[in-house]
């Protein structure tokens, strides 16, 4: 009892300090760029110019040769609707209201420094590309979805109508006209500014300049700059009206604020550091409670055959001078009767007893 | 003559399909389900995803994930649960309830990954994760370890088929001597592979701390999956004991039937303990999380819901079922852990999941999808059927008596 009690406590200790890795890595501060990605390219979006044309949308559709949507670009009614990016709408523009004025927002992929997706997908279909795209290679691509459950800005869509070759889609930069050296098509047709393109490391220098140069416009944080390890891609939210509303534009904004300055493919590193112990520990644990197990039947059938012969010897005694007894008084014959008699009584005993064990 | 009513194959004459084609309620309602599911599966793979299910972009895993996956694999928990109970730990007890569990465990798998294929985009790509390995996902660990542990409980099972088809195919029995010689590594390897993947399937929402609700959310909650797998795994093997003795009681051999009550109050034992354990950690990482204010929302309710009504009462019906020796407390434990455990598995991949989400965005599942749910179950119970009608699983070949 006490081996196999010390063993479950042994057991629960291995589970709980495998996974007491897995808490939430916070404590050290500070975007994970990779050294060699600093001169990656962003975009800055200033929602307190964007007036909710639609070009972007325009633009992104065009470039990337989307299918038409059923509503045309011009109609900004749509705007009103809570619109998520999909599958063909790589980049939607909102409508959100931030102290009781309208305020638009462009949401795309945010290509993230150290993207949730790349780090949750199981066949390598995405990429941090040194250019700072986040891009996704369809061919290998299994169609699990698990990249959407893990962008925490919900950004991919999924082709669920086709049949033969359904495939995420997502916002790509425009890496193919980067590559040619043009700008995004969404940057390109962005009429008044609302975009700007450019290396990371300036716009969060431009951000900081804008909210220098007009007190009181801006809300003091770009959104990007850190949340989520740091994207490329990063707003900047108009200031709140009263003190009491502070901290909660860019929640107003449809924007996760509690994503922490970590990448988020990092909360799964803890559990998943815990695999190689449990490789090493588990064969260990169970074989040796296997060899415990195999050890404790061993000594106590050991111990019931020590238990059987020595019992076995009384009886054999107690016979011996029973019939020494019966030939003294009875003589000869009587007691090779006797001695029969009893041989013949503990063989039928035995043999019963050998049948009850067998069902047991 | 404990067999004088079992079917036992011959060389002559290998199957016994006959049960099939009996007019009762269940073969009809089985045939009814799986002509459904063949006309689904049909337009399922030439019409789209999105021509049966309601899955979106904002809840791209839907009932195929929270049920056939999640629940797939925690439900067929009872393989490791009972090899290990019987192997590694002794209890020798427990021998009869060891192939109806492996039969089981691995049929649940083999549908899961079935299931699986369902929901995949690209079903017949399943392989790329092997050339192209994640290896930061979990989800490339869970496959990993899912296809490694098919193909431990394929070996595990085996042994049953081997016996069936021994007289007409002896070369069969040398497979089976490997098999029965490598026993004891196939259990420990297979206890392995079940903590982890068991576990990572909680460890796949790790990385969605914003759209699951801080009531299930939790860096533990790889551990709360392998603990409830725990539940899941003996309550199953209860659960489905109950059907085994209602649906195909005579193919069951006296020492089944024996040792069958003396396993069900032994697992019930287990299992409160068990339960409560998972009752407190799950109590406590509520308060460490500090999540003690949510409980006075509609959510936390439907958590209190599933903890007290799910896991602390079948706990207890368990612990007083096993203490007074009644059967049928034990069975109706059975039923509601496993329900609570579907409920959980429920609740973090649907319920809970995208709690933030106005409800018109929010996720329920299409009629189809249940439909297609309810397809792989027939399929696991009619797979199950045709091995209990042909292998010795509820029973001991008369050829290979006390061999093993």
């Amino acid at each position: 009892m006490n081996r196999r009690k010390f063993l479950t406590i042994l057991g629960s200790a291995g589970v709980a300090s495998a996974l007491s890795t897995a808490r939430v890595a916070n404590a050290s501060g500070g975007t994970t760029t990779w050294p060699y990605y600093e001169n990656s390219y962003g975009v800055l979006h200033d929602t307190t110019r964007c007036i909710g044309c639609r070009r972007c949308e325009e633009g992104c559709n065009k470039v990337n040769g989307l299918p038409k949507p059923k509503k045309p670009f011009s109609d900004l009614s749509v705007t009103e609707t809570r619109r998520r990016t999909s599958a063909y709408e790589w980049t939607v523009v909102n409508k959100y209201e931030v102290n009781g004025k309208p305020v638009f927002r462009k949401q795309q992929c945010f290509h993230c420094n150290d993207p949730a997706c790349a780090s949750a997908c199981f066949a390598k279909c995405f990429q941090k590309q040194p250019d700072g795209s986040v891009t996704y290679d369809g061919s290998q691509c299994v169609g699990c979805r698990y990249c959407m459950i893990a962008c925490p800005f919900y950004a991919p869509g999924f082709e669920y109508d086709k049949a033969w070759d359904p495939l995420v889609q997502k916002c790509t930069f425009c890496e193919p006209r980067m590559k040619e050296g043009k700008l995004p098509g969404c940057i390109e047709a962005c009429p008044i500014d609302a975009l700007t393109f450019g290396r990371r490391s300036d716009l969060i220098k431009i951000a900081r300049a804008r909210m220098h140069e007009n007190p009181g416009k801006y809300a003091d944080y770009i959104y990007g700059e850190w949340d989520a390890g740091g994207t490329a891609w990063m707003v900047l939210a108009p200031s709140p009206e009263a003190a009491a509303a502070s901290g909660h534009e860019f929640a107003d904004l449809g924007l996760d604020t509690h994503l922490g300055n970590r990448p988020i493919g990092e909360l799964t590193y803890g559990a998943l550091s815990a695999v190689p112990m449990i490789v090493a520990f588990w064969p260990v644990l169970f074989g040796g409670a296997y060899a415990m197990t195999k050890r404790r039947e061993a000594m106590h059938k050991a111990e019931q055959e020590a238990v059987a012969r020595e019992a076995g010897e009384d009886v054999a005694a107690a016979v011996a001078a029973a019939v020494r007894k019966i030939e003294e008084t009875q003589g000869r014959s009587a007691a090779d009767t006797a001695r029969a008699a009893m041989a013949d009584a503990l063989k039928a005993r035995e043999a019963a007893c050998a049948h009850a064990g067998e069902d047991k | 003559m404990a067999h004088h009513n079992i079917v036992i194959p011959t060389k002559d004459r290998l199957f016994n399909l006959g049960e099939f084609s009996l007019r009762t309620t269940g073969n009809k309602i089985t045939a009814v389900i799986l002509a459904v599911g063949l006309i689904l599966t049909i337009i399922r793979f030439t019409q789209g995803i999105g021509s049966v299910s309601n899955l979106s972009d904002t809840q791209p895993w839907g009932m195929w994930i929270g049920f056939d996956l999640l629940c797939g694999v925690c439900l067929a928990a009872g393989g490791y649960f009972t090899t290990v109970a019987c192997y590694v730990m002794g209890m020798k007890h427990f021998h009869s309830a060891v192939r109806p569990a492996v039969t089981t465990a691995f049929l649940g798998y083999g549908f899961v990954v079935v299931a699986l294929l369902y929901d995949l985009g690209h079903p017949l790509r399943l392989p790329y994760m092997f050339f192209f390995p994640g290896t930061t996902s979990v989800l490339f660990e869970v496959g990993l370890c899912v296809a490694t542990y098919v193909t431990v409980l394929f070996m595990e099972f085996s042994v049953a088929p081997c016996e069936w088809l021994a007289a007409k195919f002896p070369f069969l029995l040398k497979w089976r001597k490997l098999v029965n010689a490598t026993n004891i590594l196939l259990t420990i390897f297979g206890v392995t592979l079940s903590t982890l993947h068991q576990s990572s399937l909680g460890a796949l929402y790790l990385i969605a701390p914003a759209k699951l609700h801080p009531l299930w959310y939790s860096p533990f909650i790889p551990m709360f999956f392998f603990v409830s797998s725990m539940i899941a795994g003996g309550s199953m093997v209860i659960f489905e004991g109950m059907f085994a003795h209602k649906g195909v009681h005579h193919y069951m051999d006296a020492t089944h039937m024996k040792e069958a009550d003396e396993i069900v109050f032994s697992f019930a034992k287990a299992e409160s303990f068990i339960m409560f354990a998972y009752f407190m950690i799950k109590l406590i990482d509520m308060l460490v999380q500090a999540n003690l204010p949510y409980l006075f929302s509609g959510y936390g309710f439907w958590w209190l819901v599933e903890m007290f009504g799910f896991v602390l009462f079948p706990a207890l019906v368990y612990a007083k079922g096993a203490r007074t020796r009644d059967i049928s407390k034990c069975r109706f434990a059975a039923v509601v852990a496993v329900a609570g455990i579907v409920l959980n598995r429920f609740n973090v991949s649907m319920i809970a999941f995208n709690y933030a989400l106005p409800s018109s965005e929010r996720y329920v599942p299409s009629i189809w999808e249940i439909c297609i749910s309810m397809f792989v179950v027939t399929m696991i119970v009619t797979a199950y059927r045709f091995i209990v009608y042909h292998m010795p699983v509820l029973y001991e070949h008369p050829d290979f008596k006390g061999a093993h």
